[in-house]
């Protein structure tokens, strides 16, 4: 039997994006929050993303990596459809990263000025995310309506990541800070929720074939756990932040993993609306794919090296398990 | 209207961006090692010293890698967004050498990177050393398979061509390609000595400061000794360099050497204005046959002109101009290793206009890094894959506003970095030889180091 190997690295790449909107997520969501806390907690928050955002944004490059190397037809054309927003999010990126390192190592008013960066790039980012997510679903149409629900589903992404970011820094911090994230996880919920209904919403309007795929009979009732299941986790999100408030319970981990999961079904539920589409109703996967020898190299390479990068990244995490500290440079 | 040619455009933005990236990986190839080699010494019992200096260079390790990181992201995208023609054409080779860097080098580097600058207390020491060593070998890694690719598109072997689109036929000639060896040799190489002029250059700027903060001291020897090595090697693989090219790609060499007519006992230019209208160089001064010499190591070998390569060759003063100053500047840092390596080798103190001289030098690895980008990529056009597809044929159908706005955004950011990643950059350094936070009270009152 013949390996179907575009859809092995459709599938790669769906988990690709998927790994980094939660990795990546919850370090940008952090970022997101910054200027909300008070400016002594601010070391505090960054510091528990410090070790790991290089490596969480190492799985975007790995994203468009696939895309690039596995579908390199598709590649020229979603890249240079979604232009102004790559360049958005890329510019937001550079100042996002940079300032990790010059917010520390800088000083007096430009340290103030770094600090503002990071925000401005992690927000950046978040919105020119949701922005390319928009055109991607809507098959990047232009227009005034279209903008603005590029920027609806912008800000519902800056939202969903500022759940995430507020839920990892209730793992991660203690005391006031903590129920300060408490509070900023519930608001930051609102704003998820309008996000995942808005894209749930519009996106079977962008496509009679993706209107099909989820209102026809019996299918729906297969696909109905979905949007159940979603429903489910905010409810339980908002149920376990409210037990930790009033100190019913001290289990801080169900809010972030339920609202890792509210990303995984809002993740599935989009997988499916476009496959085996990566251009909305223009180019399937098979059509855009690379040569089969070019694709049989990789994913040779990948099977050996990607359960050993799985590997480290836990060992990484586990580096630096439990309550964050302020880092310092060991020498 | 200004933004008349979208291409022209799109390549100076990826031109830009490229520019841009490389400073920093230039640094931190060889800069990891050099932190591997501090880890070492500090295991084996070395001085407070190695403990100062290695706390002072992981801290510009990390920004520089963080400035490279993100610039590369950057380039990742670009690919598409500038060139969707090239994915398209030269997908199937570029896409998996790209990947394997990915795979085999950027999950690494970032991944330990993290464990390496803050998991001192968090590990043993064994891990932690072990965890500086993937690092380097990340970096290094990264370096192996971008050049790879990039030889590739100056030597492509190894396709066949299907319906306009390249299709590989054998991946150990595609990277092994005939100029591989030699530019990896010849960019890691210049990335140690980007790093020794970094290094000594800063420590020349503490010394200056302070002239008896030992840190300074010896690490402004560890660059001088790297440098001193380093610095003839590269002229001898930068001349291997040089012969392969002329095999391979002889327009690029015609264009470096301003070569307009084929001929005999060509003279060495050291100073023209290449003049393309006329095809000619004005106000030439040169040295006899001394081209023919080192090309062909004949006096009066054939060296092939411009003319024979007429409408397929760069373009000739930019090419011309950039060789000669990564040249000139490789020169001056040749002279200044030797001579500072003569100093220190007498036991002499070096004097006062020898370390000004070393912080001028700081940073002449980046001009002589990009001048030698410059010659060896603007000598690739009018290609982008040389012979097969040419930089026209790949361009994107964005329009020349967009790529005209994004330009001006993207200078604006990359000036401000530039300008910040230098004044922090001293300001760590005076600050440590003002004795900031030596070792010695670095565990009463830690930094904080996010990031």
């Amino acid at each position: 039997m013949q390996l179907d190997l575009p859809l092995i690295f459709a599938v790669l790449m769906g988990l690709a994006i998927l790994a980094y909107v939660i990795l990546d997520g919850f370090d940008l969501g952090v970022g997101i929050l910054l200027p909300l806390a008070k400016r002594e907690d601010q070391d505090l928050m960054v510091a528990s993303i410090g070790p790991f955002w290089d490596a969480n944004e190492t799985w975007l490059v790995l994203g468009v990596g696939i895309l690039l190397v596995a579908f390199p037809l598709a590649h020229g054309i979603v890249l240079s459809s979604l232009y102004l927003e790559v360049a958005l999010m890329l510019i937001a990126l550079i100042l996002r990263g940079v300032a990790f390192e010059f917010r520390v190592k800088a000083s007096g008013w430009h340290q103030v000025m770094w600090n503002r960066l990071f925000f401005v790039g992690s927000l950046g980012a978040a919105i020119a995310q949701g922005m390319m997510l928009a055109g991607v679903i809507t098959g990047f149409r232009g227009g005034a309506v279209f903008l603005a629900f590029e920027l609806l589903v912008g800000i519902g992404l800056a939202g969903g990541y500022a759940l995430l970011g507020s839920t990892w820094l209730v793992i991660k911090t203690e005391g006031e800070l903590q129920r300060r994230s408490l509070r900023w996880a519930t608001l930051s919920m609102v704003l998820t929720v309008a996000g995942v209904a808005a894209i749930s919403l519009a996106t079977p309007f962008a496509s009679e074939r993706i209107l099909d795929k989820w209102f026809s009979w019996p299918l729906m009732l297969w696909l109905a756990p979905l949007p159940l299941l979603t429903a489910a986790a905010f409810i339980g999100i908002f149920a376990s932040l409210r037990r930790l408030r009033l100190g019913h319970s001290r289990r801080e981990w169900p809010p972030f993993v339920l609202s890792v999961w509210v990303f995984v079904f809002a993740f599935a539920g989009l997988a499916y609306s476009l496959f085996p589409y990566l251009v909305v109703d223009r180019m399937t996967i098979w059509e855009a794919a690379a040569a089969r020898e070019s694709l049989m190299v990789v994913f040779v390479g990948t099977c050996i090296v990607l359960p050993m990068i799985v590997g480290y990244t836990v060992f990484s995490y586990r580096v630096f398990w439990g309550k964050a500290r302020t880092l310092t440079y060991g020498a | 209207m200004m933004f008349a040619d979208p291409v022209l455009l799109a390549r100076a933005q990826f031109g830009l961006n490229i520019a841009f990236h490389i400073l920093f990986p230039s640094i931190t190839i060889a800069l990891a090692w050099v932190l591997v080699y501090l880890r070492i010494r500090i295991a084996r019992g070395a001085g407070a010293w190695a403990t100062d200096a290695y706390r002072l260079w992981v801290k510009v390790f990390a920004l520089s890698f963080a400035l490279g990181v993100v610039s590369g992201i950057t380039m990742s995208f670009q690919f598409g967004t500038n060139w969707p023609g090239f994915m398209e054409r030269a997908g199937n080779i570029a896409g998996p050498l790209l990947g394997y860097e990915v795979l085999t080098a950027f999950f690494l580097e970032a991944t330990f990177l993290g464990v390496m600058l803050f998991g001192r207390d968090r590990v043993p020491g064994w891990l932690h050393t072990l965890s500086a060593v993937l690092v380097a070998v990340g970096t290094s890694a990264s370096a192996f398979w971008i050049l790879a690719l990039n030889s590739w598109m100056q030597t492509p072997q190894g396709f066949e061509i299907i319906d306009g689109r390249l299709h590989a036929t054998d991946w150990f000639a595609i990277i092994f390609n005939p100029s591989f060896p030699y530019r990896l040799a010849h960019m890691m190489i210049a990335s140690g000595l980007t790093a020794a002029f970094l290094i000594a250059g800063i420590s020349a700027l503490q010394m200056l400061r302070k002239r008896a903060f030992e840190p300074a001291r010896r690490m402004f020897g560890t660059g001088i000794a790297i440098a001193a090595v380093l610095a003839p090697i590269q002229v001898l693989v930068g001349d291997l360099h040089g012969l392969n090219t002329l095999e391979h790609q002889p327009a690029k060499i015609a264009a470096i050497e301003g070569v307009w007519e084929t001929g005999r006992g060509v003279p060495l230019l050291l100073f023209a204005w290449p003049n393309e209208a006329e095809k000619r160089n004005d106000f030439a001064i040169g040295i006899p046959k001394a081209a023919s010499l080192i090309l062909t190591h004949d006096a009066d070998g054939e060296i092939r002109g411009l003319n024979e390569f007429e409408g397929k060759h760069p373009p000739v003063a930019p090419v011309f101009w950039s060789f000669r100053i990564m040249v000139g500047v490789g020169m001056l840092m040749l002279a200044f290793a030797w001579v500072g390596a003569f100093i220190l080798l007498r036991r002499r103190e070096p004097p006062r206009l020898l370390l000004y001289g070393f912080s001028g030098m700081a940073f002449s690895g980046w001009v002589a890094v990009l001048a030698g980008w410059l010659t060896t990529e603007i000598g690739r056009q009018p290609y982008v894959v040389y012979g097969v597809i040419t930089t026209a044929e790949t361009a994107s159908s964005v329009p020349g506003a967009y790529i005209a706005l994004t330009l001006v955004g993207y200078a604006l950011v990359y000036t401000l970095l530039m300008i910040s990643y230098m004044v922090v950059i001293t300001q760590l350094a005076l600050k440590e030889a003002d004795g900031g936070a030596p070792a010695s009270r670095a565990s009463a009152a830690p930094q904080p180091a996010a990031g």
